[in-house]
């Protein structure tokens, strides 16, 4: 009842709750195809729609990313193929050109970074999940919601566009420094692929600060009654940082888009400096500083690499008490520890740019600033172990890729320490070590832990199970596979192997890892061939996966599961449930769950 | 019953969701200035930093965004008094000082940039344009808003009561209003 009170006066959104409690079943003489799947103002709706065009960049991502490890494993072979299938520009003779390579590289950064794993995982989950575990009707604004996922769709349109045009898209890396994305003569995607890159992430960022706006407001003011901040589920504290993070970073972010645009097109020279283009001309640019748009790159980049975990780590810790059937261990020191990490998120930004020109000094303080976060780190760590030592585990698909995500967030969390120490970055930065250490902690953890979510909640989404089967094979190839990968980059970057190179052949000291990176680069296609696998299993399990028969069927205690098998608008048809206990009352009074809808006991004090 | 009323009475006391969301996305806008501001801070301490003069424009355009403040209160008032005349003429008068600043920004633009201070270079001016510029974007997206009120206040036949727009537009305008103080303080301190 909290929120419809709350919303009390607004006489607009009170009516169209007033409508839309109704079963699915009764609600369909409303909604036409368009307002149901379209422009839906539904949160549930909009989650999937977040969720499926975050999967088809996935897709589009990762075959970039196959793309080019066939470059770095295979060099000097000729693949006909290319070819054929990219044209004679980017494929010349079945190799893949150097202008190419690098727009691969950029653009599988700037997907992966953005399009999957802020706007396809944060999209998806916090839609999804804070309604329906806060126990509201919707989020505060459905309509700025649905505004939030259109602008997404259409910043899609248009980086998708960048890939089709003749000087092909941006190529200057996914964190677009100038002087190189600033100058249209530097290099080939540094013509309109740059603008459409700078367009569409402009667009980006306004969908993140529209969703992120909705997520915050929600989580503050729309909890059902008796769902206080510390009865709240983890995935929400997650989401509710990972929210706060976006709304105050993007707008930074956009703050060195537009100055790089003055740039590029009013003849500003924001970040320009003394320059000599190849072709011998100098540039008439004066006074400006390339390192000032690394501190405004930064001060979201750094952030952004949380805004991708957060989520993660708040549904790996959902799934794992679930599936432990234990409460998690620690519930405060998971909270402070993300709180922690928020903040710590905006004080760290600097150790990006340890060699780029930062004051030595300077970097001192960063590299105490940054390996702080170690301690946080640590503590989620030692919870989620804690949580699963002695538990009741139930193996399911969603329980496996969250202890993937644990057992990947420790290995690249150690190279994170190697990384933070300003001197060894002298040594270690652009190269294959520091390719590890992110795809590792953020890359592969942040996939992981949103696969977690799409298993676990995949039967509230749509009523059916994945397949089992399908599930374990893509688990099991996407863990071995993911360390089979990244794990041996580490060696080539010890020994200096560069980062973005298109080939290091020529380089006699590196030659030692031909084998070495072919053998990466099989890996690589197998694992993109077994997430194709699991793209088939969540279309097929949509239509054809075995039913949910029962409201709850994981055994969690927490508010969704209370819902319909398939919610209508509204969520729940009745009442909004009311909360009395926390989220983790699990192996309890010799009960194995206590649902948060259920009263206290006689001999229970309020939690 | 007792009870049921003081449950109201404590929702009623929360703040209304969209209100909040403004309130965060306030936040957010500050922090887009806030990295504009602290860039500009950083460049002015490098080589080859220029000076702008302050325009007389400014003056007259700050006195006209802080008029508008007034206005736009008085107007929320005289909506929840229900005197609708008076609120229909002052959102009115709102409306045109909000032009009117994003005129007078205009002209002050124009007589830094008739000065020879264009877009060549990364100076004080260049850094004007774009800070000032993009808070007159946000005084236009404003103006929008009050746009829409104003076709509503006179269009519909149908009395509203609801305050929360009016209260949400006026929270909104003193920001911007605000907002534009502290630049130009920055500005002038700051050049």
């Amino acid at each position: 009842m909290s929120n419809e009170a709350a919303l009390h006066g607004h006489s607009d959104v009170a009516h169209a709750h007033g409508v839309d409690i109704h079963h699915e079943e009764h609600g369909h003489h409303k909604e036409t195809f368009i307002t149901k799947y379209v422009f839906s103002q539904d949160h549930k709706m909009i989650a999937k729609q977040f969720l499926i065009t975050g999967m088809i960049w996935a897709i589009l991502g990762g075959l970039m990313s196959v793309l080019f490890r066939l470059q770095l494993g295979y060099p000097d072979t000729h693949f006909q193929i290319l070819e054929d299938l990219l044209g004679s520009k980017w494929a010349k003779g079945g190799q893949i050109q150097p202008e190419f390579y690098y727009a691969l590289v950029t653009m599988h950064g700037t997907v992966l970074v953005f399009f999957v794993l802020t706007g396809g995982l944060s999209g998806t989950f916090a839609n999804f999940l804070i309604p329906l575990q806060l126990g509201a009707r919707d989020m505060a604004s459905p309509f700025l919601n649905m505004l939030s996922y259109w602008f997404f769709w259409l910043a899609s349109v248009v980086m998708l566009s960048s890939l089709f045009i003749e000087t092909g898209p941006a190529s200057g890396g996914w964190t677009s420094y100038p002087p190189l994305s600033a100058l249209g003569d530097a290099s080939e995607g540094s013509k309109t692929g740059m603008d459409l890159w700078l367009i569409s992430m402009a667009l980006f960022v306004v969908s993140s600060l529209l969703g992120g706006l909705n997520y915050i407001s929600t989580i503050l003011n729309l909890r059902t009654k008796g769902m206080s901040m510390t009865r709240m589920p983890l995935t929400i504290w997650a989401l509710l940082f990972t929210a706060i993070l976006g709304v105050l970073s993007f707008p930074v972010l956009l703050s060195g888009f537009i100055l790089l645009l003055f740039d590029r097109h009013a003849g500003t020279s924001f970040y320009l400096s003394d320059i000599f283009l190849a072709s011998g001309k100098a540039l008439p640019n004066e006074g400006g500083s390339a390192i000032l748009y690394q501190h405004l790159f930064w001060f979201l980049g750094h952030p952004e690499v949380y805004i991708i975990i957060l989520p993660a780590m708040g549904l790996v810790s959902e799934v794992m008490s679930v599936n432990a059937r234990k409460p998690i261990f620690g519930y405060m020191a998971m909270v402070g520890s993300m709180f922690a990490i928020a903040i710590l998120a905006f004080l760290v930004w600097a150790h990006h740019m340890f060699v780029t020109g930062l004051n030595p000094f300077l970097g001192s303080v960063f590299v105490l600033l940054t390996l702080l976060i170690a301690v946080p780190s640590a503590i989620k760590v030692f919870n989620w172990l804690t949580t699963l030592w002695k538990g009741n585990i139930r193996f399911t698909p969603g329980m496996l890729f969250a202890i993937g995500f644990v057992s990947m967030f420790i290995s690249g969390g150690l190279t994170g320490i190697f990384l933070g120490n300003s001197t060894l970055d002298i040594h270690l930065h652009d190269t294959m070590f520091v390719i590890a250490h992110f795809h590792i902690v953020m890359g592969v953890s942040g996939i992981l832990g949103m696969f977690a979510g799409i298993y676990h909640w995949f039967p509230k989404m749509y009523g059916r199970y994945l397949n089992n089967t399908m599930a374990y094979i893509h688990f099991w190839i996407t863990l071995v596979g993911a360390y089979l990968i990244f794990w041996p980059m580490h060696y080539e970057g010890l020994a200096g192997m560069p980062r973005r190179y298109l080939d290091v052949s020529g380089w006699l000291s590196f030659n030692q890892f031909g084998g070495l990176n072919r053998f990466i680069s099989t890996v690589a296609m197998i694992v993109f061939a077994v997430q194709l696998l699991f793209v088939f299993n969540f279309f097929y399990s949509i239509f054809k996966g075995r039913k949910v028969i029962t409201q709850n069927p994981w055994g969690a205690t927490t508010l969704e599961w209370t819902a319909p098998i398939r919610p209508g608008h509204g969520n729940w048809p009745g009442e909004i449930p009311e909360v009395h206990r926390w989220a983790y009352d699990y192996a309890k009074d010799g009960r194995e769950f206590i649902p948060q809808t259920e009263p206290l006991g006689s001999n229970e004090s309020a939690h | 019953m007792i009870e049921a009323n003081i449950k109201v009475n404590e929702q009623r006391k929360k703040i209304h969701p969209h209100k909040f969301t403004l309130w965060v996305a306030l936040g957010s806008i500050v922090m887009m200035f806030a990295g504009l501001t602290s860039a500009y801070i950083v460049k002015r301490d490098q080589a080859a930093w220029t000076s702008f003069p302050i325009p007389r424009a400014f003056w007259y355009s700050t006195a006209a965004i802080l008029i508008s403040s007034v206005t736009i209160q008085m107007a929320l008032k005289a909506f929840k008094g229900r005197e609708m005349l008076k609120y229909r003429n002052l959102i009115t008068l709102t409306m045109a000082l909000g032009i009117g600043f994003v005129a007078l920004q205009w002209l002050g633009f124009r007589s830094i940039w008739d000065q020879g201070i264009t877009f060549k270079g990364s100076g004080g001016g260049q850094f004007l344009y774009i800070i000032a510029g993009l808070h007159a974007a946000h005084v236009l997206g404003g103006i929008v808003a009050l746009i829409v009120m104003f076709i509503k206040a006179y269009a519909s036949k149908m009395r509203r009561y609801n305050s929360i727009p009016v209260e949400l537009m006026s929270t909104y305008w003193h920001f911007v209003d605000l907002l534009w103080v502290y630049l130009f303080i920055f500005f002038i301190g700051i050049r």
